[in-house]
Parts: structure tokens; sequence; C-alpha cells
């Protein structure tokens, strides 16, 4: 008997991620949500560029390359061209939070029904450990290598909060995966932001607090205990937007 | 007889983009192409399209990525500053071998420059736009009719070949009314499009569209691909039209508005006996070469006639191998030549001097 095994819509590729990251970990559960819900023959994925640029190889749907910062653009036009496909992007901070920033605001803006993996590790990794616009306040990166001085540099930027003031989105959740449980949490969460797109409900969004033991400079278990002890304090996991449920709460 | 209908010239390639099959339009506001982005915006939800104003020319060629990834006829339209945050999106196009349709009614740079009308954008349309190896089919409208015509030939080129076609016009394009006879166009039926990423309905591999290839060699393959198909084109889809050069002993060299003043200047050149004709040059990628090298044969002098410092002089020098002087006449930011300004160099031209 089987009791574990690859989710179909991953392809037998291996993943090129550093040991550690937990980049596969959520392109798992990605897969996973894909394949309960039997969409992947109408699911197009948009890969960012950074460390998941080639996430094209891993996932068995149609997958398009976008450029850096604009898979919310690519991810609109997708779904205005076939609005019975499933669109989801999957992008890191410095794709999503710094040059695709207009992007990420104005399709939450529009409400555009489509889903956002968004993954959160505070650095630049692909590039090799440069300053992100989610890097904490003193955090050593190679481009703020005597840590991120808040005067010069600015402070870091909070996603979920910032977009849960726009009347657009539908569905807005901080989740992490540094612990089973947490990871079990996660996939609640992308499940249900795959699920709004499938009931038209629209624009969903899931930041996922991930690890970089690379460019963090730490080992994985320790990068792990990092996203407890620094991330979450600055980053709160929760949901910031869930626009049905209020709903709900309103009619009640 | 056709029936004819008074249009601008912007509305002119919003309505043919429609005709030709285009259902999802993305603009961003700039002068002096708003007009169809206004055609747009009341035609598309009518007829169960898309319009959407994006919130930057960056974000609308990313949106046209992909509207194209899924396998339709899209576009979008913009000018000078606002072509050039597109040269992005133009480069991935190129990269992914992507058709799409992009007008640029050109008004006079550098920078924000002016919204007059300029034809000072043909480096930046003849040699890609974007960084890496690449071409669009540029193609070059003198007349309302033709902004219609090559709409669709550019979207049909664009399907053919896989890759994006551009319609170079001009801010006096793109105002301008004339009358056009719509009905005139025909379009033909869209190629299929195995490659597109429209879901793989559980029966087919996964379709992906990229532009990044890490190894080398993998790379210059595609390249070298590319170019293969880029010769094709040049053998086949060149287009330019000649007036009067059958007996020609000069050639003026002009496209878009600067080709109609300069007909004005040929007639008047004419009627005092100058032997004069004129090359307009209808794709500026492909450029016409061979009729310029057929040209070089008889005329004793050209002229380029161009609302830009000159830049299409340079492809008229190469395409003439060199084998006979080539003169500019031009004004530039924003300001048109006169047929009184062209005339005058056709007659300097004739007495020998340019």
């Amino acid at each position: 008997m089987v009791v574990f095994k690859k989710p179909h819509a991953l392809t037998d590729a291996p993943f090129h991620y550093c040991p550690g990251c937990t980049h596969g970990i959520v392109h798992r559960l990605v897969a996973e949500v894909i394949d309960e819900l039997g969409i992947e023959g109408k699911t197009i994925g948009i890969a960012p560029v950074g460390c998941s640029v080639m996430a094209y190889n891993y996932f068995n749907c149609d997958m398009i390359e976008a450029a850096h910062g604009r898979a919310p653009a690519v991810a609109t036009g997708v779904k205005r061209a076939n609005p019975d496909n499933i669109v989801f992007t999957y992008q890191g901070d410095g794709d999503l939070a710094s040059i695709g920033m207009a992007e990420t605001v104005h399709s939450a803006a529009r409400n555009e029904n489509i889903t956002i993996i968004f993954i959160n590790n505070a650095i630049y990794g692909m590039t090799g450990g440069q300053m992100a616009p989610t890097s904490l306040p003193g955090q050593v990166t190679q481009t703020s290598p005597y840590g991120r001085d808040v005067k010069a540099c600015g402070y870091p930027i909070r996603v979920c909060e910032m977009l849960s003031e726009l009347e657009g989105p539908e569905y807005l959740e901080r989740v992490t995966v540094n612990s089973v449980p947490n990871i079990r949490k996660a996939k609640k969460a992308i499940k249900k932001a795959f699920q709004n797109q499938i009931e038209g409900k629209g624009f969903s969004l899931v930041e996922v607090i991930s690890s970089c033991p690379t460019n963090w400079g730490m080992t994985p278990q320790a990068a792990l205990k990092w996203i407890d002890e620094k991330m979450i304090p600055y980053y709160p996991l929760g949901v910031y937007k869930d626009r049905s449920a209020e709903k709900k709460e309103e009619n009640a | 007889m056709s029936e004819k209908v008074l249009m601008k010239g912007n509305e002119a390639i919003a309505e043919a983009a429609i005709i030709a099959g285009c259902r999802h339009y993305f603009g961003y506001p700039i002068t002096p192409q708003t007009e169809i982005a206004a055609y747009m915006a009341k035609k598309m939800p009518k007829i169960g399209g898309t319009f959407l104003q994006a919130e930057s020319e960056i974000a609308a060629i990313n949106m046209v990525y992909g509207v194209s990834s899924a396998g339709l006829r899209v576009m979008t339209s913009s000018s000078s500053p606002g072509v050039s945050l597109k040269g992005e999106g133009l480069s991935y196009l190129a990269g992914a071998d992507l058709p799409a349709l992009i007008v640029n009614v050109q008004r006079g740079g550098p920078g924000l420059g002016g919204i007059q009308p300029s034809q000072s954008d043909y480096f930046q349309a003849t040699r890609g736009g974007g960084h890496g190896d690449y071409h669009m089919i540029v193609l070059a409208p003198a007349s309302v009719q033709e902004m219609a015509e090559l709409t669709v030939k550019g979207f049909e080129l664009a399907d053919t070949y896989r890759m994006t076609s551009m319609i170079l016009a001009d801010g006096t394009m793109g105002q301008m009314m004339e009358p056009v006879a719509l009905d005139d166009l025909r379009v033909n039926p869209m190629p299929a499009k195995p490659w597109a990423t429209t879901g793989t309905g559980m029966k087919r591999p996964h379709n992906i569209v990229n532009s990044l290839f890490l190894q080398p060699e993998e790379l210059e393959k595609f390249n070298f691909e590319r170019y293969e198909r880029y010769a094709r084109i040049e053998e086949t889809e060149a287009l330019a039209e000649e007036y009067l050069m059958d007996d020609a002993e000069i050639a003026v060299a002009a496209f878009g508005i600067a080709a109609r003043v300069s007909k004005n200047a040929i007639d008047e050149a004419r009627k005092m006996g100058i032997k004069v004709g004129l090359i307009r040059p209808i794709t500026l990628w492909p450029f016409p070469k061979a009729v310029f090298r057929k040209a070089a044969d008889h005329v004793k002098s050209m002229i380029s006639v161009e609302l830009s410092m000159g830049q299409m002089i340079e492809d008229v020098r190469l395409a003439a191998e060199c084998r006979v002087p080539v003169s500019l006449c031009n004004r530039a930011g924003g300001m048109i030549p006169s047929p009184d300004q062209v005339l005058a160099a056709i007659v300097s031209a004739a007495k020998g001097g340019h």
C-alpha cells in the first residue's frame, strides 16, 4: 500500500534548491492542493525571477516564466484570456514586494481572480544574498554588510498588512512552514486561496514566511528557529483579510 | 464599391484590430495615441472583449505577454516615452517567441520630449527596442487606410512568424482624419498555436512559455534559429511603394508623413523637369533593401527625408551599398519638413550638391 507519494502536479525533475530551503515544501503543498482540487489540466502557473525562476520545470501544469516582478500582470492577461483557467503566481519578496510592487498592489486593487503564493525569506537568494524589501532592521546581507540601517534604507514592508487596507482583495493570509503544525496550516491557506479562485471570489494571496539557510549563513535547523525568533515577531502570522468570512459575519 | 467612413488614424487602428480578431487590449494613457484606448474602452465590453487600463506601460506589455501565452490576438499601444517602458516586455516577448501587436504613435524626444509628431524612434523600433539579439516586424503606414490595413497585416505576420509586429506611426498619422474602407479588410484564419499555455487538459505534456536558457549552447541555438526565421522574413516580407522611380535620377527615401510631404515636393520638381522619384518603405524591418539596391543602379543621388536627426538614412546608405551619395533633409523635435524644404533639397541634389 502506498502511503506517501509525489503529487501528480509535480514533475520528476529534481529541485535545484539548497539543502534546508523551504521552497521545496511550498512547491509540494501547492502541488498537493492542485491534485486534491483536480485542477491540474486547467491550471497555468507563472514563475518569477529569483530562486524559484525554474518552477516551470517542477510543476506539471502549463507554465509561463515572467519578467522580474511582472507575474501578476502576466497572470492578469492569462486569466482575462481564458477565465476558465486557474492561474497562480509563485513569487519571492524581491520580485513581489520590490520591483513588482505596482503589479502586486494593482492586481489586488482590481481583485483580479488569481492566486498568489508569496515566499518571504527576507533576502534575495538567487543573486547571492542581497537586502530585500522584507529584510529585517539590522539584518546583515551582502548589500547591508553592517546590518540594515533603517535610516538609510527604510523599513521592511509588511505586504499582507499593506494590501489589507485595499478594498479589492478577497483573501490575505500569512503562514509559515517551519514546523509540521505550521505546514498543515499553510496548506489549508493555500487550498483556500485556490478554492477562492475556483469560486470566482477574487484576489487571494498567501504569504509564506520561509527560510534561506544558505544566505542567512545558518544551519537549516537554526534558520527554522530564526523564523520563530526574528521573523514572526515582525511578520505576525494570521488572516489579514477574508472578505467572504467578513460578509458572513455581517449577515449573521 | 465599399462604404468609406471618416476616421482618425488612431481609431482606424483600433477598429482594424477588432476586425482582425483582437479581443484583448491593454494600455496606459499617453498623447498622441489616447484615442486608441478610448475606442477600445467603448467597444471591447460590447463584443465580449477586454479593455484594461493598466497601472503602467510595463504592466500593460506584461498583460499582453499573458494573453499571447494563452494563444490569443492581443495588442497594446503607446507613444515614444511609453514604448521605452515597454522595452523590457518587447525583449521578453521576443525571447519567448510570442506574437503581439504593438503600436507606437511617435512624438518628439528624447526624454519627455514633446507631443508633436516625430520619427525619432526608428532606431529603437528597427533594432528591437529592448536588450538582446532580436527584431520586430516594423510597419510604417502613410495614410489612415494603411493604419487599418497594416494593423491586420501586423497581427497576421506576428502569428505567422511568432514574433511581435510594431506599427510605427507618428502623431500626424494618429490624429488626422481620412476616409477609410474597412469593408475591404480581409483577415486570414489564425494559425494553430499548439505551444500556447491553455491548460494541459491532462492530455499532453505541459507547455512552457519561457525566455530563460542557462546553458549558453542552448541559448545560442535559439538565437541562430530566430535569425534563420528573420532571414526568411527579409527575403519574403519587405515592402515598399515606388513613385515615379522608372526614370528617376534622384531618389527620395521617406516613410509615413515624410513620404506624403515628399510626394508633393516631387510633383513640383517634376514640373521643373527634375527626374526625381520616391521610395517609401512600408516595412522598416525588414528594410526593402532590394528596391534601394536596384535604384542605386540608375540614380545619381538619394535624399532621406525624416522627422528625426537622421536614422533611416543609415539603412538607406547600407541598402544602396554606398554606391551613391545620400543626403539628409530633416526636421526634429516635433517639427515636420515642409514641401518647400524638400523641394529645395531636390533642386540642390539636381545641381549635384548634397
